[in-house]
């Protein structure tokens, strides 16, 4: 600054600009700082990159292609001219075929389709008769925003595409009648879909950063250097790091719940044993993983960020905020690797539906194998020397 | 008994390095059992690097030896049930109170009687009436206490502490040495790192270390005999007379010491030719003296740093 006029008071000069010079040297240290920290120097250029691809490709909140089931009581022509319709609106798509009611019920409540289309016996000579049998779409409807569209799709298009395959000239009148019945959530409320995904949602958050940090603040706080002194084994640093919090996020996943059910009417049809031991596990899954990135991390500000770059994909891809069915595979693929996208299934299945356990067995199973690669992760990472 | 239980630590050949500096080079040394080993040498020597090669918390890129008669690359987690390990920095829970911090450290260790062994070290270390207090909240003094404390609770056979007194006020550094003693007299091994010499004399056997070469050992009498030193003391008027001394040849260092100054070297018949024009002022007076430990070690470490530097 002094440089800038060679004559004249320099001292005065200099106080005049000592803001500007103070200034100037804590950004300089600052910059120096952050071009170190090569993490946060990542997360500058993840961030905004990741929100943007999530956001743009990922998210349809119009969703096609929506898995569905079709319970066929009747292998006619007509029948397979109504599900070829239903396809072409690109809405539906038909990836079981059952006969059986119990199992048409299963898929729905299990998640497995979110459309059902039940084809009566005698359907297509009723219709010839002129009887206006009712043909049933079944939707999952505790996600509002995926099932809506698709409902709303319904009455029009099967009604222009039978006419070409039925008769010729214009019909009389609507040859059948479909009934469409929003299940577990007919009045399409969305606090119904949103009270059980914050269940899974709220523990994540606070799960993850509990154990984020309990490895790297004893490293910070140098009590790590005594900790691997003593006879200690990484497995047993991990269970008395997890435990505790299990407890934590058990009460946390009941205020949850009773907040839920009492304040916003949001019903428990299922039973809440069953839940209460899933949460267990999903709450033990976040814990786990959390305290991997805790083994990971260089320090505590490291883990906060690593926690909040598995927060955020696990908020968009898991099908909290946005239809699960309606991502490209690829995102469905990531969001399968999330506890969150599991969770959310079994908690909207327990509470809504009425799931029981063989219903979730496949997103039980998931959450159980995320968390034992996340603690046989964190238990290899863990360095049991300083070197 | 054999030779190996008289041995408590026993390694050969010690190198460490981090990051292509190497920290330890090629360090052998022998602890005897029941002995207060002292280790010293300046800042960044190489000493903590020893130290936790020697409890497990590092492990050596060469090297071998056994610690208490285990493999200290085979059998680390045998040796950290034996060994006390206190480290530089206070590494106890400071958000724990002086009971639950030992109560942990029992438990870690398996102690029957955690509660119990707690509460017995509460009352030997003089704790009574604190065991309330959090960990963070005590003096400097008290914090070390409490860490020899948590360090001695289960047991060990060697305790290893790496600069323990340092920013300790005298006479708690005192009531420190006095109950290390106590230890080594019921036959505990110590391995204490220090940089104080009065500290070093108090102990049976010293190593000094420097850039991570070990450059002498032995008993405080062997270490300075072998120093081959011989000092002058002069006291009177020693106005600029450092400055005037230092460089002559035979002359290996100037060092003031309150109102004397120590003139050593290791090549006597230099030395004296070259203070001999000093010798018959009538206002200094000159002394010969057997060299002290510090004079040895300042000496030791001009000489390192002139070889690794």
């Amino acid at each position: 600054m002094s440089s800038i006029r060679t004559t004249g008071p320099v001292r005065e000069l200099r106080d005049r600009f000592g803001f500007w010079r103070r200034s100037y040297a804590m950004m300089a240290k600052e910059f120096i700082q952050l071009r170190r920290d090569r993490v946060s120097f990542a997360m500058i250029v993840a961030i905004p990159v990741m929100q943007l691809l999530l956001f743009g490709y990922a998210i349809n909140t119009t969703p096609h292609h929506l898995p569905s089931a079709v319970l066929l009581q009747e292998d006619s022509d007509l029948a397979r001219s109504v599900l070829k319709a239903l396809e072409n609106t690109a809405y539906f798509h038909f990836v079981y075929e059952v006969h059986d009611v119990d199992e048409f019920d299963n898929l729905l409540k299990s998640g497995k389709v979110l459309f059902g289309v039940e084809i009566p016996r005698g359907f297509e000579r009723a219709v010839r008769r002129g009887d206006k049998p009712a043909l049933l779409v079944a939707a999952d409807a505790t996600d509002p925003v995926a099932a809506s569209s698709a409902l709303g799709s319904l009455g029009m298009i099967v009604q222009t595409a039978l006419q070409h395959d039925l008769y010729i000239g214009d019909p009389p009148a609507l040859p059948f009648e479909i009934r469409a019945h929003a299940r577990y959530n007919p009045a399409a409320e969305s606090r119904l879909n949103i009270v059980p995904g914050l269940v899974g949602t709220i523990l994540t958050m606070t799960m993850l950063i509990f154990t984020a940090l309990s490895v790297t603040r004893e490293i910070e706080r140098g009590t790590m250097e005594s900790l691997l002194s003593m006879p200690i084994k990484p497995v047993e640093v991990m269970i008395g790091k997890i435990v505790p919090y299990i407890l934590v996020g058990f009460i946390q996943a009941f205020l949850i719940v009773n907040i839920g059910a009492f304040l916003f009417g949001v019903p428990v049809l299922g039973n809440l044993l069953l839940l209460a031991v899933l949460s267990t596990l999903f709450i033990a899954a976040n814990l786990a993983i959390g305290y991997t990135f805790s083994t990971i991390a260089q320090n505590q500000l490291q883990a906060i960020q690593m926690s909040f770059m598995f927060f955020l994909p696990s908020i968009l891809l898991s099908g909290f905020m946005f239809p699960f069915a309606g991502m490209p595979a690829w995102a469905q693929y990531v969001g399968e690797c999330l506890p969150l996208t599991h969770y959310i299934r079994i908690v909207r299945a327990i509470m809504l539906k009425g799931a029981t356990m063989p219903n979730l067995r496949f997103d039980t199973l998931a959450l159980a194998a995320l968390m034992l690669a996340a603690m046989t992760i964190a238990v290899t990472r863990f360095r049991r020397t300083l070197d | 008994m054999n030779a190996d239980n008289q041995i408590a630590i026993d390694v050969k050949g010690l190198t460490k390095s981090f990051g292509g500096r190497e920290v330890v080079h090629d360090l052998s040394m022998q602890v005897k059992r029941g002995s207060i080993y002292g280790f010293l040498g300046p800042n960044g020597s190489g000493k903590t690097t020893t130290i936790r090669i020697l409890c497990g918390l590092l492990t050596p890129d060469s090297g071998v030896g056994t610690c208490l008669g285990y493999d200290i690359l085979r059998d680390a987690e045998k040796i950290k049930r034996k060994v006390g390990y206190m480290t530089q920095r206070f590494s106890l829970y400071q958000d724990l109170s002086v009971r639950e911090n030992l109560e942990f450290v029992a438990r870690l260790y398996g102690l029957a009687d955690a509660r119990g062994a707690a509460r017995d070290m509460i009352k030997r270390l003089g704790l009574s009436g604190r065991e309330e207090q959090l960990a963070g909240e005590l003096s400097g003094g008290w914090k070390q206490r409490l860490a020899l404390g948590a360090c001695t609770l289960p047991n060990p056979e060697l305790l290893l502490l790496d600069e323990p007194t340092a920013g300790v006020d005298p006479k708690a550094r005192r009531d420190f040495w006095n109950e290390i003693h106590a230890l080594a007299a019921d036959g505990l091994t110590v391995l204490v790192s220090t940089h104080y010499m009065d500290e070093a004399e108090r102990c049976h056997e010293i190593a000094y270390i420097a850039y991570g070469h070990l450059l002498a050992h032995g008993t405080v009498d062997e270490v300075i005999a072998k120093s081959a030193l011989t000092t002058y003391t002069v006291t009177g008027e020693l106005n600029g007379l450092a400055g005037q001394l230092a460089g002559k040849p035979g002359i290996d260092m100037v060092a003031p010491f309150g109102t004397s100054l120590h003139v050593s070297g290791r090549d006597v018949a230099a030395l004296e030719a070259s203070i001999a024009p000093w010798r018959g002022k009538a206002d200094l007076h000159w002394q010969k003296s057997a060299p002290s430990l510090e004079d040895v070690f300042i000496e030791l470490m001009g000489r390192s740093k002139d070889n690794f530097q």
